[in-house]
């Protein structure tokens, strides 16, 4: 038993390494196959052709494409990312800055949804037939269908321009400089600047979570041990909390895991909407820019988010149900 | 899978010929009841029929060009407040923004209906391909759904629309090479269960060939679900689509929802509470998606009947 889970466990992460080798290398292909040269930061338009070659051979250009593909594979598995064109400084460097601003941003709102969520859902099940259910439904669908970044400019407008209560943009003060990540942390000055950026995604991700919850709870009260519940005369709402809702949060658990991986990729608008420093905002500026290592790196660093919580969500499946073994459970 | 008897139920009519009409729209009749029944489908049907005609007769109802700068006397006609002559008011460079948003069907419906198409078609023929022959075809395609499920979306989106060039079809282009990742693992799971069912082994033994067997008599049985996902996918690719033109990488002769938002934006409405500017194109998005959603829920409902209890 304990083997066949060590086996499972071996495959799956072979195959989490397969995936981010596939997409490595559909990333090189992409960066230099597209039109466009990918030197143009460097090279001025009065330079001469041998000036131009010279540069060429300074990054490795001139030699042949699987040569070049073999140097870039080295570099990525050592953590090598290149230097950003503009920056002129280490991709990584310039990725770990901006991280943690993204992971703190998506960790809140995540929390906070899905805590309104599951709650949210559970009550919707328990009010299951009524208006209130359909009214709750009707505006988890709502938010489901909004663009984050329309979200994202009602609350900016709304709470940051006609009330007044919060920054507009950045991750703090102008001229505030944190020394550490605890600092950062600990200042109520980063809180205030968080709130709207994590007020929005958080009002776009509950929709999931609640929806989730709602029909995982409706599943389970028709199961055998409720109606055995039920019959022994226990109270509804300890039917509802001890039975059938600690039931209903499994799937919950998997979907946050995959959810994380998701939001780090998804949250690239709300972080444009609120000019907030994190991966999203220096990906898309790296594109605009041209800065092609940066933004190869930026793209690399959330892949790597999205497949190593594809992969965590699968172990924890697989850990809460004996029964899968390598069959996937699907979670929006 | 799909509750046929209950349709018939309906229709067939204790009359003892029914007239001619009955009989033409008996297939559509579970459809017809889900939507007598269901007001959710019946909203995403009629917010589709309103946005089909509003593209359509674009240029009847707008009353300005949505690109030409409004004059009256040689000024400009900036920044005005909502008024008849402006239903919806003007942008800060005296553009119409009620003629935008009318315009702004056109663009939503075309990337919404194509993504769909190319995500609902490759992710069937990939399921298919993958559930019918299995071994290696299947594991060879479904560890290729499993690249797709690891790239960022949206950030594939923008990085290929940047390289291939700001176009509407790029933008259909890059979201039909990802999105048909969910579609094809479901038609896949779906396929695993009808290959097994006598007709199929009966067609099989009787010598149909596997490319026969598997279009003329799986491929039917799996369509439904096809159409599912293909809705859900108009939802998500006028999302994104509104996405990338926020973020600066859309097309920009075509004046869509997400280039009115991101115009907005830009332009500083926010900061100028120009909500009468910015609220209609997201409401809009907003209508679209969710007509898609509810179209969707109420086609779930007809495929998997035990649904309805809830």
């Amino acid at each position: 038993m304990l083997r066949a889970r060590l086996i499972y466990l071996l495959g799956r992460l072979a195959q989490m390494v397969g995936v981010l080798w596939v997409i490595v290398t559909i990333l090189f292909l992409i960066f230099r196959l597209m039109p466009g040269n990918p030197l143009t930061a460097y090279i001025d338009p009065t330079f001469t052709a041998e000036q131009e070659e010279a540069v060429k051979r300074q990054f490795g250009l001139d030699k042949p494409l699987y040569t070049q593909y073999a140097l870039y594979l080295k570099n990525v598995a050592t953590g090598n990312l290149g230097r950003s064109f503009f920056q002129k400084e280490p991709v990584l460097d310039v990725l770990m800055d901006v991280f943690p601003n993204t992971l703190l941003l998506t960790v809140t709102s995540l929390v906070a949804a899905y805590a309104f969520g599951v709650v949210g859902g559970a009550f919707l099940a328990w009010r299951r037939g009524t208006k209130v259910e359909g009214a709750g439904i009707l505006l988890a669908l709502m938010t489901r269908a909004a663009p984050e970044f329309f979200l994202g400019m009602l609350v900016l407008s709304f709470f940051s321009f006609d009330l007044g209560w919060f920054p507009s943009s950045g991750v703090s003060d102008p001229g505030v400089i944190y020394d550490s990540i605890v600092e950062q942390l600990l200042s109520a000055d980063f809180w205030h600047h968080l709130a709207l950026p994590a007020l929005t995604m958080a009002i776009y991700l509950q929709g999931l979570p609640l929806l989730l919850m709602r029909s995982n709870m409706l599943e389970v009260l028709d199961e055998d041990f409720v109606t055995m519940a039920r019959m022994k005369g226990l109270p509804e709402w300890r039917i509802m909390l001890a039975h059938a809702a600690r039931n209903a949060l499994l799937p919950i658990v998997t979907a946050l895991t995959v959810g994380i991986g998701y939001a780090v990729g998804g949250n690239v608008v709300v972080e444009n909407v609120f000019s907030w420093p994190g991966i999203g905002r220096v990906l898309v500026r790296a594109v605009q820019a041209k800065d092609y290592p940066l933004a190869q790196g930026a793209f690399l660093l959330i892949a790597v988010v999205i497949v190593s919580m594809n992969f965590l969500a699968d172990v924890f499946y697989s850990a809460l149900d004996p029964r899968v073994s390598a069959t996937k459970q699907e979670v929006g | 899978m799909v509750d046929v008897t209950r349709g018939a139920e309906v229709t067939v009519a204790p009359v003892a010929a029914p007239p001619r009409a009955s009989r033409l729209l008996r297939p559509l009749a579970p459809t017809i009841d889900i939507l007598k029944r269901d007001r959710f489908a019946l909203a995403g049907v009629v917010i589709y029929a309103v946005l089909i005609l509003v593209a359509i007769f674009a240029p009847l109802i707008a009353p300005h060009d949505p690109q030409v700068v409004m004059e009256r006397d040689g000024l400009w006609l900036t920044n005005q407040k909502p008024s008849s002559a402006f239903l919806l008011g003007t942008t800060n460079v005296g553009r119409d923004i009620f003629s935008q948003l009318v315009y702004g069907a056109r663009p939503a419906l075309l990337v919404g209906f194509s993504a769909a198409f190319i995500v609902a078609f490759v992710g069937t023929v990939v399921g298919l391909v993958a559930g019918y022959f299995g071994g290696w075809i299947d594991n060879l395609l479904m560890r290729l759904t499993d690249v797709a499920f690891g790239i960022p979306f949206l950030p594939f989106v923008i990085v290929l629309v940047a390289f291939l060039g700001p176009s509407i079809w790029n933008v259909v282009l890059s979201m039909g090479l990802l999105l048909w990742r969910d579609t094809a693992r479901i038609i896949r799971s779906q396929v695993l269960t009808v290959r097994e069912r006598a007709f199929v082994q009966a067609a099989h033994i009787s010598g149909a060939s596997s490319w026969r067997t598997m279009f003329l008599y799986i491929a039917p049985n799996i369509l439904a679900l096809s159409f599912l996902y293909g809705t859900l996918a108009i939802g998500w690719a006028i999302l994104t689509e509104a996405s990338v033109s926020f973020l600066g990488f859309g097309d920009p002769t075509v004046v869509s929802w997400g280039f009115m938002l991101q115009d907005a934006y830009v332009s500083q409405a926010l900061a100028r509470g120009a909500y009468y500017w910015f609220v209609p194109p997201g409401v809009c998005i907003m209508l679209a998606v969710m007509g898609g959603f509810f179209i969707g829920r109420g086609y779930e409902e007809l495929l998997f009947p035990r649904l309805r209890e809830r």
